[in-house]
């Protein structure tokens, strides 16, 4: 099963003297900062687990794969994760 | 934005002292972490995915010596935005 909000909600109420409530909006208001930094177009580092970048993809012909038509993929901007040595590293080693 | 502007907006939007904002995001990004070395896998609505992949090893070259070394297998962190965050940083 894969960790939500949920998760990081309880991980906060048992490290912190908060209620469920408040635990809620802080998880929800990280996420929340995160994506609207993204979202002006700014990059968000953080050390220790990685970086969130904007990368701008120009047009490129694509195709639909259903009806094999090709179409116009338009210039988009995209979020892309650069993870850290130091997640990296934990990541490499688990099986 | 870094990690130290992060805290202090968050302790402004959630009304939390700098010191509480700062173990808030420690705390967060230790769970991401755990969720993504444990191989569970992390999944945020609105905001993406954060799991592992898988890299075979391989045949890799020193691009200083050009010397052949063998690349073992190994587990790399990914981060799949969502739908919302791909809408809004597409729109900016």
């Amino acid at each position: 099963m894969s960790i939500t909000k949920k998760e990081i909600v309880n991980a906060l109420v048992k490290s912190m003297d908060i209620t469920h409530v408040q635990a809620l909006s802080i998880a929800h208001d990280f996420f929340d900062q995160i994506k609207q930094m993204l979202a002006s177009g700014e990059s968000v580092k953080l050390s220790g687990f990685g970086n969130f970048v904007i990368r701008e993809k120009s047009a490129r012909p694509g195709r639909n794969p259903k009806t094999g038509e090709i179409v116009e993929i338009s210039a988009r901007k995209v979020v892309v994760f650069r993870s850290g040595p130091k997640l990296k590293l934990a990541t490499q080693k688990g099986k | 934005m870094k990690k130290t502007e992060l805290i202090l907006n968050l302790s402004e939007s959630a009304n939390l002292s700098k010191i509480d904002a700062k173990i808030a995001v420690e705390v967060i990004l230790q769970e991401l972490t755990q969720g993504i070395v444990s191989g569970q896998g992390v999944e945020i609505r609105g905001f993406g995915g954060f799991y592992k992949k898988y890299r075979k090893a391989r045949q890799g070259i020193n691009p200083k010596t050009s010397e052949r070394t063998q690349v073992v297998e190994k587990f790399v962190p990914f981060f799949k935005p969502g739908k919302l965050l791909k809408e809004v940083v597409n729109k900016a």
